[in-house]
């Protein structure tokens, strides 16, 4: 198959940037998306051009690596996949596929389709933990988690970090992936002793830097991992506790 | 022989061997812990944990990854699980039996001290873990599930759905961010090192480049850790993530660290065969697959038939034919090589008739869709996302690739190489496994060594340079090993050939992959031998790298990359070549019995091979250390 890609080409931040249009030809529907970028940076180091930049690593989907803008949407047409697991079947020979890095102030571009992503570490450094020094931990069947908090925890903690939730939201919000976090944490018998002091140390570091939910669902139907924005719902319930708890801890 | 290789095996019973040690080594008092400075290279399962534990115990530690967040490291899509002798499931299981198979596993090529404190160690992995949240599978009484895995008799593997490696690094990499947040450790992303720096014959220090801003820098500490992970890149086509290398340990051994056993590699039985030429890497279906899938081809060559429509007399379940006992699950070097003599011998399946069928049918019938699908969910789903096809219907189509090494910088009980103040633990090292890893044994190992090895043993050194401060970055050491890593970027730079650095990296995928992977010959290592450093030779004039030194610029990253495999690849065939015997996933095609099993030389390969750098990359020199078996007897293995 044949397909048109019209990809965001930027030296760095602080020039500007535009789309350049390029054709990629004889490829195959069994390709990864990712394979015809592959192949369209080998032709363009062998004609002389510098070959687009993008983040890759895993392409399995598990790292959260890879992620760009196609056609519009988060990691392209296919609900509940990483760009690196979209295959070049799901879209038509002859077609034009525009390609562009994620857009979030939280996110700054650093070239072509590379983003810095770094304040999701900022926002796990606030609290996005349960504090355990190594040797302290007692034996792993002292405390029973019962099946379902355990499934609807790991469902939280399926997330990949790779920031198509952030990309998809029209106020660039970063909660899917805050609250994905807390509610791994705040939901398991072993994160209750910071459950408060997590949920508003993450909240507000993650305002810092994104913007503010108002419920548009996009971020879900971006998501890899397709996690619920049910976990919002925690976060958020979670959050207006820990205000008033907080304030009644820092009183006693 | 010229390096020193006394692997400082602490005396006493095998099973008190830790024990000693521990109280024999020196300690740093809590209060002068924050006046070493750790040097940590690589943030997966290995290098999280140690950063986390080395900074709560207080030292100042410094971490470099060259990806964007620690969390990306390759650790982070092991799938299968995590081995430990909890016995849990009361069958059985002991640490002494998860000791005994992994030597086994590991076809007596293991160092039996470190195995069995591996073993020791499990125990405390899966409670650190839990403890931090991770989310292993649970049983409905809320306690915590484990399954059997590759080879294993007895139910020992811990697992969080299929993605173990997902949770534990996670776990791992939080541990480390709340050192990060304390101050404790400091975190350098997209910072790839490319050198370690040795004055007077210890470690000090390391070389890393700011892929963002093309800056080189120095960073200076009493000890540099690798923990970057392991080389199965040098094929190409793996399982492993696009941007695994040798590089750090390639540039330590350069520097004198001794390479232990280069040509030991897992193939990995269970993987996705390629489907075009444009191939980028190949995905791993776990081995817990076989636990429920039956593996066949059609008994006819060319039998075109789809799957379903080829009666159960016209299929060849090979492994259980010659494996009754273990049937589907034989060791991964076993199936392997399995399933490369039934494509070799034209029963190959699927379009490019590169694979062999893994059929779920007989399992679905007995144990019900439901079932099955809450077992493998990820699994089918991933396999379908790929290949298009639904494995609840259509058999999957699998074959062997390279996914893991064995081989590594040899270290001592220490985990120490053989430069003094260098460490190397997880995959770098040549670690626990012999010549093969068993299922859901690296995770163990990574976190055995980053969470409880580590911490206690580096003490021991750091304990005699109390009240000396770190080498200055300003030392002619440094400036020696920045201008090296100059000079090589810039030659880099201005070579402006006319091929891709991927083409070549290609080439060389395809050379290692006939002559030094499943199997091995002596004409053909010499052919790679051959070939590769005519290869090499190309690469060093005709490559082609665009932009600039001073930015973000993948190729050139790549191009260092590259250049390292070249070099280890002849190491390993080098190797090979040396080690004339068959063992674990190593297979010498002069060395094997009647029925095509590997056969083992005990009386003159009992060794770890290790190699020292002289200059010239095809010309190695060789040391050894003795293999000694008190434990476990050395016997055969037979999976029959
Ligand atoms: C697909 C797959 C599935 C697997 N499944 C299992 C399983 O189920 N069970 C099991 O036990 N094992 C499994 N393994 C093996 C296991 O995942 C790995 O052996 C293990 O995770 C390696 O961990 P590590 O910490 O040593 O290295 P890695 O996780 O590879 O981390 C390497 C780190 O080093 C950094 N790095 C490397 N070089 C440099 C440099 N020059 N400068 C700066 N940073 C550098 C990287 O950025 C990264 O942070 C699997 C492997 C694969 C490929
Ligand atoms: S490359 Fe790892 S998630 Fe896509």
């Amino acid at each position: 198959m044949n397909v048109t890609l019209q990809i965001w080409r930027q030296e760095g931040p602080d020039v500007p940037g535009s789309f350049k249009t390029y054709e990629v030809a004889g490829i195959s529907e069994e390709m990864s998306f990712l394979e015809v970028l592959d192949v369209l940076n080998e032709r363009l180091v062998t004609q002389g051009e510098e070959p687009v930049a993008f983040d890759h690593d895993c392409r399995e989907g598990i790292c959260g690596s890879c992620g760009v803008m196609i056609d519009g949407q988060a990691h392209g047409p296919q609900l509940g996949t990483a760009t690196c697991q979209l295959h070049m079947r799901k879209f038509e020979s002859g077609s034009t596929i525009t390609v562009e890095p994620w857009r979030a102030a939280g996110f700054p571009l650093v070239k072509d389709l590379v983003v810095d992503r770094s304040s999701f570490d900022r926002i796990i450094e606030a609290g996005g933990y349960i504090t355990v020094d190594t040797g302290s931990a007692p034996d792993a069947n002292l405390t029973p988690v019962p099946k379902p908090a355990a499934d609807i925890a790991f469902d939280a903690a399926a997330c990949i970090g790779c920031g198509a939730c952030v990309a998809a939201c029209p106020n660039s919000a970063a909660n899917l992936f805050t609250a994905a976090k807390i509610s791994h944490l705040n939901l398991l018998p072993q994160g209750q002793a910071e459950r408060w002091a997590r949920t508003e140390n993450m909240v507000e570091v993650m305002e810092e830097y994104f913007g503010s939910c108002t419920n548009h669902g996009e971020c879900e139907k971006a998501c890899p991992k397709s996690i619920s924005i049910d976990f919002i719902a925690i976060m958020n319930a979670d959050y207006l506790k820990a205000k008033v708890k907080n304030r009644r801890l820092v009183a006693q | 022989m010229t390096l020193q290789l006394d692997a400082k095996v602490p005396p006493g019973a095998i099973e008190d061997k830790w024990d000693n040690h521990k109280f024999s080594v020196r300690l740093v008092n809590p209060a002068n812990k924050r006046k070493f400075k750790i040097l940590i290279v690589g943030t997966g399962l290995a290098g999280a944990s140690a950063a986390a534990s080395l900074a709560e115990l207080g030292y100042d530690v410094e971490v470099f990854t060259f990806h964007d967040s620690p969390r990306r490291a390759h650790s982070i899509a092991a799938q299968g699980g995590i081995n430990a002798a909890k016995n849990y499931k009361n069958d059985g299981d002991s640490v002494y039996r998860l000791f005994y198979d992994t030597v086994k596993g590991g076809d007596y090529r293991s160092r039996e001290a470190n195995v069995y404190r591996l073993a020791h160690e499990s125990l405390n992995i899966i409670d650190q873990a839990t403890a931090q949240g991770v989310p292993f599978a649970r049983e409905y009484g809320g306690l915590l599930d484990n399954r059997s895995f590759g080879g294993a008799q007895v139910a020992r593997t811990f697992y969080a759905r299929g993605q173990t490696g997902q949770q534990l690094l996670l776990g791992a990499y939080q541990a480390m961010a709340r050192q990060v947040a304390a101050g404790t450790v400091k975190l350098h992303t997209r910072s790839e090192m490319l050198d370690i720096v040795v004055k007077e014959g210890r470690a000090v220090g390391i070389v890393a480049r700011d892929l963002i801003s093309g800056a080189i820098t120095n960073h200076s500490g009493h000890a540099v850790v690798l923990a970057t992970g392991g080389y199965s890149n040098v094929f190409f086509l793996s399982t492993n993530a696009m941007a695994c290398n040798v590089s750090a340990i390639w540039r330590a051994h350069r520097k004198g660290a001794g390479f232990a056993n280069p040509s030991f590699t897992q193939i990995h039985p269970t993987c996705i065969p390629a489907s075009d030429e444009f191939q980028s890497k190949l995905t791993l279906m776990s081995e817990s697959l076989r636990n429920d899938g039956r593996i066949w081809v059609p008994s006819r060559i060319g039998d075109d038939r789809p799957a379903s429509q080829i009666p159960k007399e016209e299929r060849d379940y090979f492994l259980e034919r010659m494996y009754p006992a273990f049937g589907n699950l034989v060791p991964r070097d076993v199936a392997s090589r399995a399933v490369k003599r039934i494509v070799d011998e034209g029963k190959g399946v699927g379009p490019l008739r590169n694979g062999v069928y893994l059929d779920f049918h007989d399992a679905i019938e007995r144990e019900g869709r439901q079932v099955i699908q809450e077992r493998y969910e990820n699994l089918f789903e991933m396999y379908q996302r790929i290949t298009d096809e639904d494995p609840y219907e259509v058999p999957m189509r699998i074959y062997p690739a390279p996914h893991y090494t064995m081989g590594g910088l040899w270290v001592d009980y220490n985990l120490m190489t053989t430069i003094p103040g260098l460490y190397a633990i997880g995959e770098a090292n040549f670690s626990d496994h012999g010549a093969n890893r068993l299922g859901a044994s690296a995770l163990m190992q990574g976190l055995a060594d980053g969470y409880f090895i580590l911490p206690t043993t580096i003490g021991d050194y750091l304990a005699g340079f109390l009240g000396q401060p770190p080498v200055p970055t300003d030392d002619t050491a440094f400036g020696d090993a920045g201008q090296e890593v100059r000079d090589r970027v810039d030659r880099f730079m201005s070579t402006r050939g006319s091929r891709t650095v991927d083409w070549f990296h290609k080439e060389l995928g395809k050379i290692m992959l006939e002559y030094c992977g499943m199997s091995r010959s002596e004409p053909g290592l010499n052919k790679a031998l051959s070939e590769i450093p005519a290869l090499y030779e190309e690469f060093k004039t005709d490559v082609r790298i665009l932009g600039t030194a001073g930015g973000l610029n993948q190729t050139l990253e790549r191009a260092g990359r590259v250049e390292d495999f070249f070099e280890l690849a002849q190491a390993m065939c080098v190797d090979a070549l040396h080690r004339e015997e068959s063992c674990g996933g190593h297979f010498r095609e002069e060395s094997q019995t009647e029925e095509g099993e590997a056969l083992r030389w005990d009386d003159d390969f009992a060794h770890v091979a290790v190699w020292e750098w002289t200059g010239d990359p095809a010309k190695p020199e060789l040391n050894k250390e003795p293999l000694t078996f008190e434990a476990v007897n050395l016997s055969t293995r037979s999976y029959k």
